[in-house]
């Protein structure tokens, strides 16, 4: 049989999002896999430049469902920088507590997709109906079960009390329960073994090379996590373990996210056990004085990374967001080659990918065009307003 | 006859096709949640079904991209009649936060016609199973809802 090119997307069975693969194919095995993305494209970057600093945080929150809280974290805190402003210790306790809820949240979500990608449903409904708790924990909290709106620039909109503190510790104990039950389940169940050890092989050198990032990265043995490297929020203060395994394939990245789990969880019972009194906000003034900043957190996929130029009115610049799934995707292409077709779905679902939250705009030419210009990002932003002026809009 | 047996059977068994057209993904685990255990919505016979040919029921959620506007387009005609199209989201009904993004058509309803829509950014599971029994009621009242 002659070579095949197979589209898969975007609206495919195997796919929850709409994204393309171009997979050429000889017989069963991948030789080669271009990558199509921009379907989700809606312009946020643009949008959050004609929005105040409070309507962004909720868009902000929607640039992902899944990962929403990491998103809203980067921006306060990029806002906060440029402001100087300290938020209370406790803020930063309650929004820690928050990324991991969220962590566990999205690891759960993750494994159940998982399981259900190599046709082990059972695995996925056991593990959303736990995902149910961090849920109810969340809601509970912030009053909402996905986008929590719990930020604001300064510090947290609501306060964690006696009550919600005993149920949280109460959660964590029913989810370390489970969780050892799923690591006995990624250990030995045979059907995940048959389908993910020695699949999807990821060299270290490859991924450095490649510049993985978050739980992809660590399966492949490479010491990576923000949390760490360059701590934020209140990680500073907390003891705990960066997960790493050297196996390099899909089964590596289901055993880093399960103990992942118990780490998080480690964290939230240290965050509770240790919660410091006082105020939870404090008042933050509606303009923004001229200023540039960075900030990168730990997203249950990986960096996420955040820029905000700022210039003293009460909306944003420029923005510019670098979702872990973007970082990640040029790894999966490297992992796809040399698979057998049936291994495709299960190798793209074991980065956690969130297209939602990383698609941006391609530019597709066709072979013979004449090269574009290249012009740097100042000229590109100026020729963006002049664009958008001559047709009316508004900056 | 024939036509009241068909009517029986898509009203116990709605199969359903989720689509995203450009969500942020909130309303698209909250739509899996709806299937899970807790909920169960496979007790009122809903599946979740990869192919449009084997559809009932259009499950979209998302502003509707630029990107995915021919998409989605392609796939309801490639639905079999008669189909229904529920809207999950605020986005979905009218762009929501997105609205006067560039790359965003706001709505699904400039794109194709809808019969429900399910309000909330996102909305609860049992929001949105709610919102498909409802939709089954009026389907079992008869005529189009």
């Amino acid at each position: 049989m002659g070579i095949v090119k197979l589209p898969i997307g975007p609206q495919h069975p195997a796919l929850k999002e709409p994204e393309n693969f171009t997979i050429t194919l000889d017989g069963e095995r991948v030789i080669d896999v271009d990558i199509r993305i921009g379907y989700t494209h809606r312009g946020i970057e643009k949008l959050m430049e004609s929005r105040t600093y409070t309507q962004n945080l909720y868009l902000v929150e929607r640039i992902c469902g899944i990962c929403s809280y990491a998103h809203v974290e980067n921006f306060t805190q990029n806002v906060e920088e440029i402001l100087g402003l300290q938020i209370p210790k406790r803020a930063e306790y309650i929004r820690t507590l928050f990324l991991e809820l969220e962590r566990l949240h999205s690891h759960f979500l993750w494994l159940g997709v998982a399981g259900h990608e190599i046709g082990f449903d059972t695995l996925f409904m056991y593990t959303w109906q736990d995902r149910e708790v961090v849920q109810d924990l969340l809601e509970m909290i912030s009053g909402n079960r996905v986008n929590y709106a719990m930020n604001a620039i300064g510090g947290v909109r609501r306060d964690v009390s006696e009550e919600h503190r005993k149920k949280v510790l109460e959660g964590m104990d029913y989810l370390e329960k489970r969780t050892e039950y799923y690591k006995e389940v990624a250990i030995n169940e045979k059907t995940i073994l048959a389908r993910a050890e020695n699949v999807g092989i990821l060299k270290p050198k490859v991924a450095l090379k490649l510049a993985a990032v978050g739980p992809t990265a660590r399966a492949s043995g490479i010491m990576v996590d923000i949390r760490k490297d360059d701590p934020y929020a209140s990680y500073p203060d907390i003891p705990f373990d960066v997960i790493t395994t050297n196996t390099n394939d899909v089964l590596g990245r289901v055993v880093v996210r399960v103990l992942e789990v118990f780490e998080s969880i480690k964290i939230i019972r240290y965050l509770m056990g240790h919660l410091p009194d006082g105020e939870i906000i404090t008042k933050a003034p509606r303009k923004v004085p001229e200023g540039e900043s960075i900030s990168h957190t730990e997203a249950p996929r990986g960096e996420d990374f955040h820029y905000l130029r700022s210039n003293g009115t009460e909306k944003p610049e420029r923005y510019k967001v670098r979702t872990p799934t973007l970082a990640n995707l040029p790894a999966v292409a490297e992992m796809l080659k040399e698979t057998y077709l049936a291994d495709v779905p299960i190798i793209v679902a074991a980065i956690d990918p969130c297209m939602g939250c990383m698609d941006r705009v391609l530019l597709l030419k066709k072979g013979k065009e004449k090269p574009g210009e290249l012009i740097d990002g100042e000229r590109l932003r100026r020729y963006g307003i002049k664009w958008y002026a001559e047709r009316g809009w508004k900056a | 006859m024939f036509k009241g047996l068909v009517k029986w059977a898509r009203i116990k068994s709605p199969w359903i096709l989720h689509m995203n057209c450009g969500s942020c993904n909130g309303c698209d685990i909250e739509i899996l949640a709806a299937l899970i255990p807790r909920l169960d919505a496979e007790r009122f016979g809903v599946l979740l079904k990869g192919s449009p040919r084997h559809a009932d029921v259009l499950v979209c959620t998302g502003p509707v991209t630029k990107q995915m506007k021919e998409r989605l387009k392609r796939v309801y005609d490639q639905m079999p009649e008669p189909k229904f199209v529920v809207v999950v989201g605020q986005c979905g009904s009218s762009g929501g936060i997105y609205q006067g993004a560039y790359g965003v058509e706001g709505g699904i309803d400039k794109v194709i016609p809808v019969n429900a829509y399910i309000p909330g950014c996102p909305p609860r599971p049992d929001a949105i199973a709610d919102g498909l029994i409802k939709l089954l009621a009026s389907i079992a009242k008869g005529g189009n809802p």
